[in-house]
């Protein structure tokens, strides 16, 4: 645990900016939850290595999404859902990670339902998304701000490989 | 008065509290037109179409526009806390709502001073919220599906997101999980859980579950959960008890979903049209 640091950002968007920036750049790191004493609501965190820290920073701050805070990870932290299940409905396929679905016509690829979630970017990604093929759709990282969209992000990814 | 409080994926959307309307073009709000898609306008249809079989008056809704950033959901949180003694509804569900601990906490303080406690309602956003800052007895019901059991099972997940595998995957059942739900205190005074079968429960029991009519493609349409809660929501203000009207609103949705003849591709819309003839058709059959 004391190589790794986390970074502690003001909404889930931007941790989902600077975590696409720090892929992008090269850096391993990991979307977590975080420990409870900073536990707001709809969290993320960055775990990344402590060693790279001043690096990090400075690429964030270029790419304008300086996190709030920068701390040495000190407690367990909470793992995003990893495991997908999967429902064949013949005609359409179903994926659900955590509490999102996204179903798709399996002929044509297009996205026919996205429901589950409780958050208020949930149905927005929903009317975005539904209608349009995985192909035209945006994906749920490029619209989400929450948890819920972070999940849908995961569930898309699953049903694009399956689909592919 | 049912009060309905949640959001639309709209940022410009204002705060709005109006009672609702079913038009041709969706749901009217005063002067505005709300599509009933999905979520918090789904609810509110479902909830007005059940009031018109009824005969009561419609729902009201407090609505803002959200689209994940969560300054339509503070909105809300803000105006509850301040009027709600003023707007007395004596059923409130709460949907989808940024879930936040602050603005949770201030609307359930709000609640708590209220003159006379409304029953209150959890679903989606608030229901994370409701359970993160460990108040989940503090509400009448919560209907989450499946997923969201698992969830509020996990004694240690503060958004559904980090339901730990063994709970989200496991081969727990449905009793099981709810009966961990309540003994973790993350429960609501009743669970009304949505899925392949329904169940509606309360601490000591399952008091009903319903599997029929199986409509299996219900589950990938979104809004389905959605209209299950707006059904039980005005079915709780025309007087039901609360076990009565979760189980007539799992009845009503079903077979609403088989007068649409639904697929996966189906859109919630297409079942709230049928809604009030599955209504009736529902209140018949368990209430002869």
């Amino acid at each position: 645990m004391a190589d790794r640091g986390l970074l502690v950002f003001e909404n889930t968007s931007e941790v989902i900016r600077a975590e696409d920036r720090l892929k992008a750049c090269g850096f391993q790191v990991k979307v977590m939850g975080p420990p409870p004493e900073i536990r707001t609501g709809c969290d993320l965190v960055i775990v990344f290595p402590l060693i790279e820290e001043l690096n990090i920073l400075r690429v964030l701050e270029q790419a304008g999404v300086s996190p709030l805070q920068s701390a040495p990870v000190a407690s367990p932290l909470l793992a995003p859902v990893d495991l997908f299940a999967t429902t064949d409905f013949g005609d359409h396929l179903m994926v659900r990670a955590a509490n999102m679905k996204i179903t798709v016509d399996k002929s044509s690829r297009r996205i026919v339902n996205i429901s589950g979630g409780g958050c208020p970017d949930v149905p927005y990604l929903a009317r975005e998304m539904t209608g349009k093929t995985l192909d035209e759709a945006p994906s749920p990282r490029s619209l989400g701000s929450t948890l819920c969209g972070y999940a849908l992000q995961l569930a898309y990814e699953e049903i694009v490989r399956q689909c592919s | 008065m049912l009060l309905i409080a949640g959001t639309v994926p709209d940022e410009a959307f204002p705060l709005i509290v109006e009672p609702v309307r079913i038009t041709a073009r969706g749901l009217a709000l005063g002067e505005r037109i709300v599509d009933i898609a999905r979520g918090t306008p789904a609810l509110a249809a479902a909830a007005a179409q059940a009031a018109s079989v009824l005969g009561d008056p419609p729902p009201t809704v407090c609505m803002a526009g959200d689209i994940g950033r969560g300054q339509g959901s503070r909105r809300i949180y803000d105006y509850l806390a301040q009027n709600l003694n003023d707007v007395a509804p004596s059923v409130l569900a709460f949907h989808y709502l940024q879930p936040e601990v602050d603005g949770h906490l201030k609307v359930l303080l709000a609640v708590q001073e209220m003159q006379r406690r409304p029953l209150l309602i959890a679903d989606a956003g608030f229901m994370y919220a409701a359970k993160m800052s460990g108040q989940a007895k503090e509400y009448d019901l919560f209907t989450p599906d499946a997923g969201e059991l698992a969830f509020l099972a996990d004694e240690e997940a503060p958004h559904p997101f980090y339901t730990r595998g063994f709970i989200l995957h496991g081969e727990a059942s449905v009793p099981e999980m709810m009966e961990r739900a309540y003994r973790g205190g993350n429960a609501a005074r009743y669970l009304l859980v949505k899925g392949a079968t329904d169940y509606v429960a309360n601490r000591r029991s399952v008091l009903h579950t319903l599997s029929e009519p199986n409509c299996a493609a219900m589950e990938a349409i979104g809004g389905t959960g959605d209209i299950v809660t707006g059904l039980a929501a005005a079915l709780m203000l025309h007087g039901l008890d609360i076990p009565k009207a979760a189980l007539t609103a799992c009845l009503a949705s079903r077979l609403a979903g088989k007068f649409a003849e639904a697929t996966p591709a189906s859109q919630a819309a297409d079942i709230i049209e049928h809604a009030p003839k599955a209504l009736e058709t529902a209140l018949k059959q368990l209430f002869p």
